[in-house]
């Protein structure tokens, strides 16, 4: 199988240069173990910092974006463990990683304005405070609604990230350059599993078919201006802009999979209102209960 | 502490009914070199490292299950980040030795089947649950620990690409150990909650990891020739003292009491002194007594046969590429 997976990004995200431990034969046999403090940084060459303290607006901004990438990633770390193949293990705890760090540099901006760190954020909100849109809320399903989320989730996040990077914010424009090279990789992973599957056998055509029809209902929220953007002239992205650009970027994907854009249901959304599906708040009750259980803990 | 030197077999000189590729062989373990894929080897030897590679890459595979309960509720977003980083570099580790046992002449879904039908071993340790998040503290700091004070000496073992296959894996190790450490220092320094977390955690968590060792020296029955043929470097006794050396000084940083109250510096020695390890619940964890066995076979089972029709796919959608690449080319 010839799914791109970049086994030793993991380790890399995680690797400082200079952990001032010494990799060779007497490690573990005695004094190379006196070295027992873990830096801070291991994942700091994943978060982008930027110097100024966002507006009240771009904090606001910064948090739709940051809960889609963080609700996302908590939605694919669940794979880990569970893929339908090694190689898929490795993949899609990839992209959740380089989600995880999308998500901490766009709360680490947003909550600067009100003294709150990313994990005030991601752990002390209740759901009507999260901003995600609802297509990053819907459940991983079977492997081929996973496939359908990425694709269309990815899709939109690179033609929404490779406008940001031009933002007149140079912080979030430093995130977007960051994240727009690896939701790249995002994109090609999932178009390359949807064909697999549309074009596989009989049972994965039917099961892509059902995924992405099941997912389909969701696209339409990602492109609703909401007064929010109107306020950021220059800032933020449009969504309605997205549209063309996103269902033009899907569409030769959809073509060589012989697959039929869907056309039912459309959710209306309203997750940037902090209007959310029912999957939100499982999912953040999960995700909080251990940091909840602990107020004030550090860890 | 450096490595003390080997002792190496000195190869026995040609004798009548050795073949000349085994003499190669023989030569080659004797001056301390690698044996390669291409090259001859006795049967036993290439079962035996069959075996063992096949079971540390079951035991990466398995090993994901106690860390990856723990992915959806890490307590902070950095924390959720390196344990997500972790597991997936254990399944890199996974993919590594499979492809490593590979060279051998047995496949990946052969090693799967025998894993997945309960045929073959893993790493006991995975079969103790981790209900608690310091258990992430635990697995890191002793698990992880024990391995590499086994993994280490690994890196020179006779088979090429498991010698190397194991250098890679050894520097990504290190990093989960101190991850462990940090976990536990972390949660040492906090709340009194926090600490007795910790502190419960390392209870249940060291004896289990003392057994990584495998049996004491006298009751070892592979020990011995695969030390002959420069696979295993020092004996399971040596390498449970060491660990145990490792471990005492750190504890006490981390403010964490040993649940061993034998423990003691024996100067005569040079070395700690511990208790007795109970033998009984190694083995009946080995015969599939654990409290977590069925689960972790149940889940990679599941994964597994969920993934088929995935896999089918992937395999029918190549096999389709192929034959128009070749309809191309013969157009």
């Amino acid at each position: 199988m010839s799914t791109p997976s970049r086994t030793d990004a993991g380790t890399n995200a995680t690797s400082a240069p200079d952990r001032g431990h010494d990799h060779g034969e007497n490690e573990g046999h005695g004094e190379g173990h006196g070295h027992v403090e873990v830096d801070g940084v291991e994942l700091s060459a994943e978060l982008v910092e930027g110097p100024s303290v966002a507006s009240h607006d771009v904090a606001e901004y910064a948090l739709w974006l940051g809960d889609d990438s963080l609700v996302l990633a908590q939605q694919l770390g669940w794979w880990i463990s569970r893929a339908p193949e090694l190689e898929e293990d490795i993949a899609l705890g990839n992209i959740a990683l380089d989600l995880i760090g999308h998500a901490r540099s766009l709360l680490h901006y947003s909550g600067a304005e009100s003294n709150r760190t990313e994990d005030d954020l991601a752990y002390w909100r209740t759901e009507p405070s999260w901003r995600s849109a609802h297509l990053f809320e819907q459940p991983n399903g079977d492997f081929a609604h996973t496939i359908a989320r990425q694709f269309i989730a990815a899709n939109y996040l690179f033609e929404l990230y490779s406008r940001l990077a031009g933002s007149a914010d140079a912080t979030l424009a430093a995130i977007a350059a960051k994240a727009v090279k690896e939701v790249d990789y995002h994109r090609d992973h999932a178009a390359q599993w949807v064909l697999r599957l549309a074009l596989g056998t009989e049972e994965s055509r039917a099961r892509m078919i059902t995924g992405l029809s099941d997912l389909w209902p969701f696209l339409d929220e990602l492109f609703v201006d909401e007064p929010l953007i109107d306020r950021l002239e220059g800032v933020a992205v449009r969504p309605s802009t997205l549209r063309g650009p996103v269902e033009d970027a899907m569409a030769p994907v959809l073509r060589e999979a012989e697959l039929d854009e869907p056309r039912g249901f459309i959710s209306s959304g309203g997750g940037r209102r902090g209007d959310h599906s029912e999957n939100l708040g499982p999912l953040l009750a999960e995700m909080q209960v251990l940091a909840r259980a602990h107020p004030g803990a550090s860890w | 502490m450096t490595i003390p030197p080997v002792p190496y077999d000195i190869a026995p000189s040609p004798a009548a009914g050795v073949s000349p590729e085994e003499q190669q062989f023989n030569d080659l373990i004797a001056a301390d070199s690698r044996i390669e894929p291409r090259d001859w080897m006795p049967e036993a030897y290439r079962k035996t490292l069959v075996r063992q590679i096949s079971q540390h890459a079951h035991s990466e595979i398995i090993g994901m299950q106690p860390e990856g309960n723990w992915i959806t509720r890490a307590p902070s977003l950095k924390r959720k980040a390196i344990l997500l980083a972790k597991v997936q570099d254990e399944a890199g580790h996974g993919l590594y030795l499979y492809s490593a046992a590979q060279t051998l002449g047995i496949t990946r879904d052969e090693m799967t089947d025998a894993l997945i039908a309960g045929k073959a071993r893993y790493s006991s340790i995975f079969n103790y649950p981790s209900p608690t998040w310091a258990d992430m503290g635990s697995i890191g700091w002793l698990v992880d620990g024990a391995a590499i004070c086994n993994q280490v000496p690994l890196c020179r073992a006779s088979y090429g690409p498991y010698g190397r296959a194991m250098v890679r894996i050894c520097k990504e190790e290190s990093f989960h150990q101190r991850q462990g450490f940090e976990i536990l220092l972390e949660l040492m320094n906090g709340t009194d909650e926090q600490r007795a977390m910790a502190q419960e955690s390392v209870n249940r968590w060291y004896w289990p990891a003392l057994q990584m060792f495998g049996p004491p020296d006298d009751d070892s029955p592979n020990s011995a020739q695969s030390m002959k043929w420069n696979i295993k470097r020092f004996s399971n006794d040596e390498l449970r003292q060491r660990f145990v050396g490792m471990l005492v000084p750190q504890a006490e940083v981390l403010g964490v009491t040993l649940p061993d109250p034998d423990l003691r510096w024996n100067e005569e020695k040079g070395v700690y002194d511990m208790g007795e390890i109970d033998w009984t619940e190694f083995h009946e964890v080995l015969q599939g007594r654990g409290p977590a066995n069925a689960r972790r076979l149940q889940r990679r089972r599941d994964a597994h046969e969920n993934g088929r029709w995935v896999r089918e796919a992937a395999a029918a959608y190549a096999r389709k590429q192929a034959a128009k690449l070749t309809e191309t080319a013969v157009a």
